[in-house]
């Protein structure tokens, strides 16, 4: 049995120390207002008279029926299931008397909000057992008050609690008022994995329900008396800025309130990493409904001017820099031209074991190939938008964000208000993918309303949305890799860039595999701004590097799996250096699975495979794609994934998420690209910007998790990156051609007349 | 401005108008029925789709001043409780990730299905192709139209 420290918030053990003096907390009002139809339908029971709060997770009402609180923002990883899930098995309730409750931004009751970096279950896991455990402790102090027994023989199942010696039992509802007038333990088991009851058995969704009947859910869906609708108006290029507006044509359009200027962050405002923003200065329209803005923003008169090159400030989480913006209207043709060139000059050692220069000289073959890839948009089906009210008394805000409690800080700022008088309404993401982690259009909404003075709702068109940044950067990676007589790989160089960032991971595989190791980057700086794009940098670098390995397999007359695994084996029986990130077994581990349960070795005929094995965000993840040609096109048709991402809180749901990261990153591989011409995007919609469709989707994908007791390491990101390798892989082996260029669509020989 | 009568989920309905805009428009700002989605107002996503009829319509780029007296039905109005079996299908095969393209999934299989109650999955992949789903759930989407077809059946 594992012991933990409880660690119960300071607001949490006011709550109870004034539940001890004056009673019991009654009647939350907003759940029992939730008694809908829906809610009935989610739980066994009717909802209670009354409920107890025994922490900030978790109220117990006095039937038995139990609220549990998702912590974290819901963007379709299905945290707002599996979360409580957690909750729930240290409880020992039974899940079907489980209500679940998305919390609102209240960092001091829900600490890091945070939805990104595949970091949520990782980073909740002991906090949320630590809730339902302390719940249940409590509620066995009330049982063993109650029945004068001693606390140790009380058994928990269910949502009952009994003692065996009296045969008495009680549901959870008949100990919840007592409960939660009880101090708070110290200390408080944990359960053993073996005896974990709702972890790792797959529940619903338990919005699914409020999905399939179209209930309003998403942010764009947000209503409240009196609202107007605003849009913005952004410069249509990166490079440019606002010069004037003339807002007097439309504002006499049909359902026009009001045309001004924002600024949404000042320039000597000292911006934090997810501050970013290329355009700070727009022009709002606000209106009554949402066509009659669309109609008036194409009728407004604007002008733009070129930038200036400018920097402005950055707290990088606590390191305070200087951020060069670049003037200049930038082309894709001119970023490529540039890679190039980079890629060609000496760049910056950030890692270099042994002497890689002297072994290239003396090798028996050497194979060096170079891999691209253009920005990307995120393209989240449900377009960027916020509410908000700001009054004298504070600011109400609502919508999609992947980190509030990032975003807050800078919405209060922004308004000169204390961050404790912003209330943020969390509500379910229509996609996110990294983007919402950037929340400039939550304090776009912020400004408008304090402008306009009303409650009003931003929503961004899907052009808006398409075209104003943060995307996915355009990188390159040039390897070189050195074999000698006996086909061992002897040394290995990777030299990695970007426009703006270097996708460099020095320390990643094959990093401690080779003797003889050498990583550099460089980068090029640009206006275009850039963020977190599911598995940041890793969604090159995978396809990039496991297309490579690939390569040199074959020059090297090895079996792809089993060069891998021989490196691994090295990785981990005599690793080269000290700073490997990664855990050769855990990664061979995945190899060993997907080699398995694909029958590898044993390709059916007309079929073409491709393996690839990445470790990131802490977890490690391997596909076997499988091509099959018709009418001489390759279509993807069966996919095998092995994941290693430690306890499975909800499989059959990381299953759905690992087979959406599969078809996402073929889709990405074969079509997804934003390129530019002077500064524009070129892709406003989707008619011009592909994204994979129902027919371009495998016929089937095997999710297969390897089972072990290691605590949660993450799932949304890390089956997303090596989807690019393996289907490069398999590519090769349809066509008998590589494939170094994303989106694999366009990445043909030239013509030969 | 215009008033126009439409007939939605059962209902008639009076609203006053532009004749212009489309029926996304007025179904989310002017009726409150947010169940239909904006997920690209050019007609290329179907995050927006209703019935027209027992056609799968975008709505989107369809004007109110153009419905007439066709009946037009949303997701809100698919089934008195969540229980048409496209429905039940997607609950069952837990379909949805982000959720936010299911409506117009939702609505587009049911029409396929009412026109074709034992499609191929051909017919079922060709059928829902102008729906994109950014999550990728699209074998759970063919699985639960198979499903909603047996069930049917």
């Amino acid at each position: 049995m594992t012991l933990i420290k409880t660690q119960i918030g300071r607001r949490a053990f006011i709550r109870n120390t004034s539940l001890a003096s004056g009673g019991l907390v009654l009647g939350f009002s907003i759940l029992n207002s939730c008694k809908s139809k829906d809610a009935e339908k989610l739980a066994a029971l009717e909802m209670p008279e009354e409920w107890f709060e025994i922490n900030a997770y978790l109220k117990i009402g006095d039937n038995g029926l139990v609220t549990i609180m998702a912590p974290n923002p819901e963007f379709g990883q299905g945290v707002i299931t599996s979360m409580p899930m957690i909750v729930a098995d240290e409880l020992d309730v039974d899940w079907k008397n489980v209500l679940v409750e998305q919390a609102n931004f209240d960092q001091e009751d829900y600490g890091w909000q945070f939805t990104g970096g595949s970091q949520g279950i990782r980073r909740r896991w002991e906090g949320l057992r630590m809730a339902g455990a302390t719940a249940k402790q409590m509620l066995k102090e009330a049982a063993a008050q109650t029945w004068q027994v001693p606390v140790a023989e009380i058994t928990v199942a269910k949502g009952v609690l009994s003692h065996t010696a009296t045969n008495k039992s009680a549901g959870f509802g008949e100990m919840a008022s007592i409960a939660a007038n009880l101090e708070v333990p110290e200390e408080v088991p944990l359960k053993e994995v073996k005896d974990f009851t709702i972890i790792g058995t797959s529940k619903k969704s338990v919005e699914n329900h409020k999905i399939v009947t179209g209930k309003p859910l998403f942010g764009i869906d947000y209503q409240f008396d009196g609202a107007l609708t605003a849009m913005v108006v952004h410069p249509p290029a990166f490079g440019l800025q606002l010069k004037s507006f003339d807002g007097s044509q439309i504002k006499t359009m049909p359902g026009i309130v009001d045309v001004f200027k924002i600024k949404t962050l000042e320039d000597s405002f000292t911006r934090g990493y997810f501050d970013t923003n290329a355009f700070t200065d727009l022009v709002a329209i606000v209106g009554k409904s949402t066509w009659e803005v669309m109609n008036a923003k194409k009728q407004l008169e604007v002008e733009w001017e070129p930038i200036a090159d400018s920097k402005f400030k950055m707290d990088r989480f606590g390191t305070e820099m200087e951020v060069d913006v670049p003037s200049g209207l930038e082309s894709t043709e001119d970023h490529y031209a540039q890679m190039n060139e980079m890629a060609a000059k000496s760049a910056t050692t950030t890692r270099k074991d042994g002497n890689p220069e002297e072994v290239f000289k003396i090798a028996a073959k050497t194979i060096e190939r170079s891999y691209s890839c253009p920005f990307l948009a995120h393209n989240c089906m449900e377009p960027m938008n916020f509410f908000a009210h700001v009054t004298d008394e504070g600011a109400k805000l609502a919508g999609p964000l992947q980190a509030p409690v990032l975003t807050a800080p800078t919405v209060a700022a922004r308004l000169g208000i204390p961050v404790e008088k912003i209330d943020i309404e969390l509500t379910r993401m229509g996609g996110g993918f990294g983007r919402r982690a950037y929340g400039h259009y939550a304090v776009e909404a912020a400004l408008i309303s304090r402008e306009a003075k009303a409650p009003v709702k931003l929503v961004y068109t899907r052009e808006d949305d398409m075209s104003c940044g943060i995307y996915r950067p355009s990188y390159m990676a040039s390897y070189k890799a050195a074999l000698d007589e006996k086909n061992n790989l002897v040394a290995f160089h990777v030299k990695a860039g970007g426009i703006p960032e270097t996708p460099l991971f020095a320390n990643r595989f094959p990093a401690g595999a080779v003797d003889n190791y050498l990583a550099q980057q460089w980068e090029i700086n640009s206006n275009i701004t850039i963020g977190a794009f599911r598995a940041p940098r890793s969604n090159f670098m995978a396809g990039a590097e496991q297309s490579f390995l690939d390569e040199v397999a074959e020059a090297a007359g090895k079996d792809p799996i089993d060069f891998r695994l021989e490196l691994l084996e090295r990785a981990k029986s005599n690793p080269v250096g000290e700073e490997n990130d990664y855990d050769p077994d855990r990664l061979a581990g995945v190899l060993k699975l997907v080699r398995e349960k694909s029958n590898w070795g044993q390709t059916p005929s007309g079929v073409h495979r491709g393996v690839s094995a990445y470790f990131c965000h802490n977890s490690y993840a391997a596909h076997v794609l499988d091509i099959v040609l018709e009418d001489g096109q390759p279509k993807v048709t069966n996919v095998v994934c092995a994941i290693d991402c430690g306890i499975v809180i909800n499989p059959d749901a990381a299953a759905n998420m690992a087979e959406g990261a599969i078809i996402d990153g073929i889709g990405n591989a074969m079509y997804g690209e934003l390129t530019f011409r002077d500064g524009q995007p070129q892709q406003h919609n989707f008619d011009r910007y592909r994204i994979v469709r129902h027919t371009e989707a495998p016929k089937n994908i095997e999710v297969h998790f390897v089972q072990n007791k290691i605590d949660p390491t993450g799932l949304g990101e890390p089956p997303f990156p090596p989807v690019f390798g393996a289907l490069a892989n398999a590519l090769y082996k349809a066509t008998g051609r590589r494939y170094y260029k994303q989106p694999f669509i366009s990445d043909r020989p030239p013509l030969v007349g | 401005m215009a008033a126009f009568n439409l007939k939605i989920n059962g209902k008639n309905i009076e609203v006053d108008v532009d004749p212009n805009t489309p029926l996304l428009w007025v179904l989310r700002d002017h009726l409150n029925l947010v169940g239909t989605k904006y997920g690209c107002g050019i007609a290329q996503c179907g995050a927006c789709t209703v019935h027209l009829g027992d056609i799968a319509t975008r709505s989107c780029m369809l004007t109110v001043s153009s419905v007439g007296n066709q009946e037009i039905t949303t997701i809100e109005g698919l089934s008195e409780d969540g229980d048409h079996p496209v429905q039940r299908a997607w609950l069952e095969v837990d379909v949805p990730q982000c959720g936010y393209c299911q409506a117009g999934q939702i609505m587009t299989a049911s029409a396929l299905l009412k026109k074709n109650p034992d499609p191929t999955d051909e017919e079922i992949e060709m059928a829902m192709n102008g729906n994109i789903c950014r999550c990728g759930t699209y074998l759970r989407i063919k699985k639960a139209v198979k499903l909603a077809a047996e069930n049917n059946s």
